[in-house]
């Protein structure tokens, strides 16, 4: 987020890490992960659900009628196994983002933090498989 | 006054989650604390999502239990409770897009857009409410 105050004015020292090392513009580009990926994530998997959303909000509200037929011819397209396919990749990336924020955030203990990461992690994969299972057999 | 003779004053660094109910947050604030709790209750609830969506996709015998699962009264409170988180991390995660892009930083128009936020996904709420319950 822009604040609109330069971060390394000549009249401030520049900001730098732990380390010594300056952050901000001034920050020396490496390998290191520092977040930008998985905030920029969250914001790309955000606009391919929302993309989603609105194509099942249409499907939804211009239903005749709410019938299997109906309800299942939809999912039968292979356009559309491949949008809800691509919306749950996003789903699971998203929520795993957006989990672990608050984990990292509300639970101190680096073990009991670590534990539901993992579970995190599990739920979300197996999620994913049922879906999968589901998207599959229509 | 030296500092030994000052009591000692409370230090917040960081919102633990048993003072969440005890601070009164602007609407930006209520927005971003419920944009939390809107999407880890989608994390939770999501295998239920799947369940309902197996079951009203797999076969004409199975979407009459989706039909009969869904219409259970604790099922719809359930389902009503999914569709408000779902509506409410939709509109909320619009509006945090469009500030990302610089719109809507200052203090005025974020709280005007927080309660468009919330506004919103509310009337969208009772849309799909009355939907489901056959209203139209």
């Amino acid at each position: 987020m822009d604040t609109g105050a330069p971060l390394n004015s000549p009249s401030r020292p520049s900001a730098q890490d732990s380390a010594g090392r300056p952050t901000g513009s001034k920050r020396l580009v490496v390998g290191a992960h520092y977040g930008f990926g998985d905030w920029l994530a969250q914001r790309m998997t955000a606009i391919v659900m929302a993309v989603y959303t609105v194509i099942l909000l249409l499907a939804f509200f211009f239903a005749r009628n709410f019938s299997y037929d109906g309800w299942a011819g939809l999912f039968a397209h292979p356009w559309m196994k491949v949008a809800t396919l691509l919306a749950l990749a996003a789903l699971v990336y998203h929520a795993w983002v957006g989990m672990r924020d608050i984990w990292m955030d509300y639970v101190k203990s680096t073990a009991l933090r670590l534990a539901l990461q993992v579970g995190t992690i599990v739920w979300l994969a197996a999620c994913a498989a049922y879906a999968v299972i589901i998207l599959w057999r229509v | 006054m030296s500092d030994l003779t000052r009591p000692a004053r409370p230090i917040y660094r960081n919102i633990s989650i048993t003072q969440i109910a005890g601070y009164r947050l602007p609407l930006a604030g209520i927005i971003s604390i419920l944009h939390r709790i809107s999407g880890a209750l989608l994390f939770v609830l999501l295998p239920f999502v799947l369940y309902l969506f197996d079951k009203s996709l797999t076969s004409e015998l199975s979407f009459r239990v989706f039909k009969s699962v869904a219409s259970g009264w604790f099922a719809k409170l359930v389902i009503l409770a999914l569709v408000w988180a779902y509506l409410q991390h939709f509109c909320a995660g619009i509006r945090h897009l469009f500030m990302d892009l610089h719109i809507g930083l200052e203090k005025e128009s974020g709280k005007q857009t927080a309660a468009a936020a919330i506004a919103v996904s509310l009337i969208f709420w009772v849309a799909i409410a009355l939907k489901l319950f056959g209203a139209f």
